[in-house]
């Protein structure tokens, strides 16, 4: 029997895959002009954009390849949300490849790869298609890491980022390996109907060998130690990508794979997360108070905001509603557009000074007063002050803990709360020297941020303001994406 | 006269979790980059036991269809971790984890 296969609902990933396939040809036989390879790759997940829409009018759900690859709303949202992302890092990606003195081509075929393969991700209801998607994410971005490859900060980075993916790999498709032989399949629907029943003690031991391997990709303490260092040395495009996009991606996985797989053996996974959503807001924010350099503090400060998205994570078993599902796409959606931003502003601010210390910061509010403007309403926003959208972020995941109230759900909120006011200190922290302190010597050889930096940063400050005035938008959509289920 | 020993599918996942285990502590405990990375495909080839081993016991061909992807992912793998690694050599002799850090704090 030949597979049926619905074009329509594929047409995401084969335009983009088209897109990649054209920007190696044409980056190797139309050398002389070096725009129209980044133009290309715009274009490209631009229009694998309007079929998302298309689908998502159409509103029917797709099933292929025996239920391993599913199209609903709820790949849709994701599948949405990786695009626009994925467009804003091509924006603001432009100057620096075009700066650097290495080939720019191959920079936007991994990149497109990468996203393909998180486009691939949001629909995959399989531990192979899941393991591939992830893996298609992965490589691409280890190359990244070491774009800069005659800078041995950039060296260390990638090769710090990759020993780390493999051994997660490993890690995980161990627990996968495990996980095939007791459910009998590796389809998320069996291996639910399989964790229904009484499973014996040791599919716990797989299932955390599983999704220990998922919190290494999406850097939770106590498996983050790589992401601090991967985030300074690469390219500071290639960080703003892995911090939102590559990251989110690793959370789409561990809830696909525990809203369709893992659900019923919540005994085995709660504690889990619950655990490690503690110690990543903990250790994330402790950590990003003494940093001195802003690309390491937003690190660390991912590492804490990832910690906030396992939140809903850890009390989901305990939610009747989708609320908790809810909370992790509103979150995701909304810490993409905070953080791009943030990278945006920071690399905008770095073309002049040079430098990414804190330090160097220092009486931006006189200087460049729009720039500076900008870096306070994302460092607010990540901070979940009100009226910007950071809040609204925040209170889905307190809303997703009342739903579940139990004793531990609460502890966890309290744990959280505690830490959005430890976060507030480093956020003000940049700002207050914007605005308050002096500016430091004046340097030499500016270089202007170009439109589309300054696209991409007014895109991501409107996001953020609408938003956090305009909750319904986001809140919407995600009620949208979580219907059926 | 010895009983022959009964090779039964246990043997295999406690194998497989053997060279698991051994490619664990290789990773965290070797510091020369090249070996960690060949204990990570130690653990690779452990998983890919499990597989087989398991569609053995559940008569199940799936699970040597996912050791194929292993396989494939596991040589892109190599082939992008050895250029990294090949890119970091270029620029100094020997390598050991030890002396990545320029970046820490």
């Amino acid at each position: 029997m030949n597979p049926v296969i619905d074009y329509h609902a594929l047409a995401p990933e084969i335009v983009l895959s088209v897109t990649i396939i054209l920007c190696l040809l044409v980056d190797l036989f139309i050398p002389d002009r070096p725009r129209l390879v980044p133009q290309l790759a715009s274009l490209g997940v631009l229009a694998a954009i309007i079929p998302v829409l298309t689908l998502a009018v159409s509103g029917t759900d797709v099933s292929m390849f025996g239920g391993a690859f599913v199209v609903d709303n709820y790949a849709l949202a994701f599948d949405g949300l990786f695009l626009v992302v994925a467009y804003i890092t091509l924006l603001v990606s432009f100057d620096e490849i075009a700066d650097g003195d290495y080939y720019g081509g191959e920079y936007y075929v991994l990149l497109l790869t990468s996203v393909l393969g998180m486009v691939m991700m949001a629909s995959s209801r399989d531990l192979v298609s899941i393991f591939i998607a992830l893996e298609t994410i992965s490589i691409p971005t280890f190359v990244l890491a070491g774009w800069r490859k005659h800078d041995t900060k950039s060296n260390e980075a990638a090769i710090k980022y990759f020993l780390i993916g493999v051994l997660s790999s490993a890690v995980m498709l161990y627990g996968m390996s495990l996980i095939f032989g007791f459910a009998n399949g590796t389809k998320l629907s069996v291996i639910s109907e399989y964790s229904a029943g009484s499973p014996p003690a040791l599919f716990a031991v797989a299932i955390f060998l599983t999704i220990v391997g998922f919190a290494f990709k999406v850097s939770a303490v106590p498996f983050h130690f790589w992401a601090p260092d991967t985030y300074e040395g690469a390219p500071l495009p290639v960080t703003a990508f892995l911090s939102v996009a590559s990251k989110a991606a690793g959370f789409v996985a561990l809830l696909t794979i525990i809203r369709f797989g893992f659900f019923n053996s919540s005994d085995s996974w709660q504690p889990l997360i619950w655990v490690l959503a503690a110690a990543s807001m903990t250790f994330g924010n402790l950590a990003a108070l003494r940093q001195t350099n802003i690309v390491r503090m937003l690190a660390y400060s991912s590492i804490a905001q990832g910690g906030f998205i396992l939140v809903p994570l850890a009390v989901a078993g305990d939610v009747s509603g989708p609320s908790a599902w809810e909370a992790v796409l509103v979150y995701l959606m909304i810490y993409a557009a905070m953080n791009l931003g943030a990278f945006a502003v920071v690399m905008a601010v770095s073309r002049r000074t040079h430098s990414t210390e804190i330090s160097s910061f220092a009486g931006l509010g006189r200087v460049d007063s729009v720039n500076a403007v900008m870096l306070s309403l994302f460092m607010f926003s990540l901070a979940g002050i009100p009226p910007l959208a950071g809040w609204f972020a925040k209170f889905v995941i307190f809303r997703a803990v009342f739903d579940a109230g139990t004793t531990a759900a609460v502890v966890l909120g309290v744990i959280a709360a505690l830490n959005a006011v430890v976060a507030f200190f480093y956020y003000s922290n940049v700002v207050r020297r914007m605005w308050f302190d002096e500016a430091p010597e004046v340097v030499s050889s500016p270089r202007p941020a170009s439109v589309a930096l300054t696209l991409a940063i007014g895109i991501t400050v409107v996001v953020v303001v609408v938003v956090g005035v305009y909750p319904e938008v986001f809140a919407r959509l995600g009620q949208l994406a979580f219907a059926s289920g | 006269m010895m009983a022959a020993i009964q090779i039964t599918d246990t043997y295999y996942l406690v194998l497989s979790a053997a060279l698991f285990s051994i490619g664990a502590v290789g990773v965290l405990v070797r510091r020369n980059v090249l070996v960690m990375f060949m204990s990570v495909e130690l653990m690779l080839n452990a998983v890919n036991l499990t597989f087989v081993a398991f569609a053995k016991t559940l008569n199940d061909t799936s699970g040597q269809v996912i050791v194929f992807f292993t396989l494939v992912v596991a040589a892109a793998e190599v082939a992008v971790g050895l250029a990294i690694i090949v890119a970091i050599f270029r620029r100094r002799r020997g390598m050991t984890a030890d002396d990545m850090r320029v970046l820490q704090g």
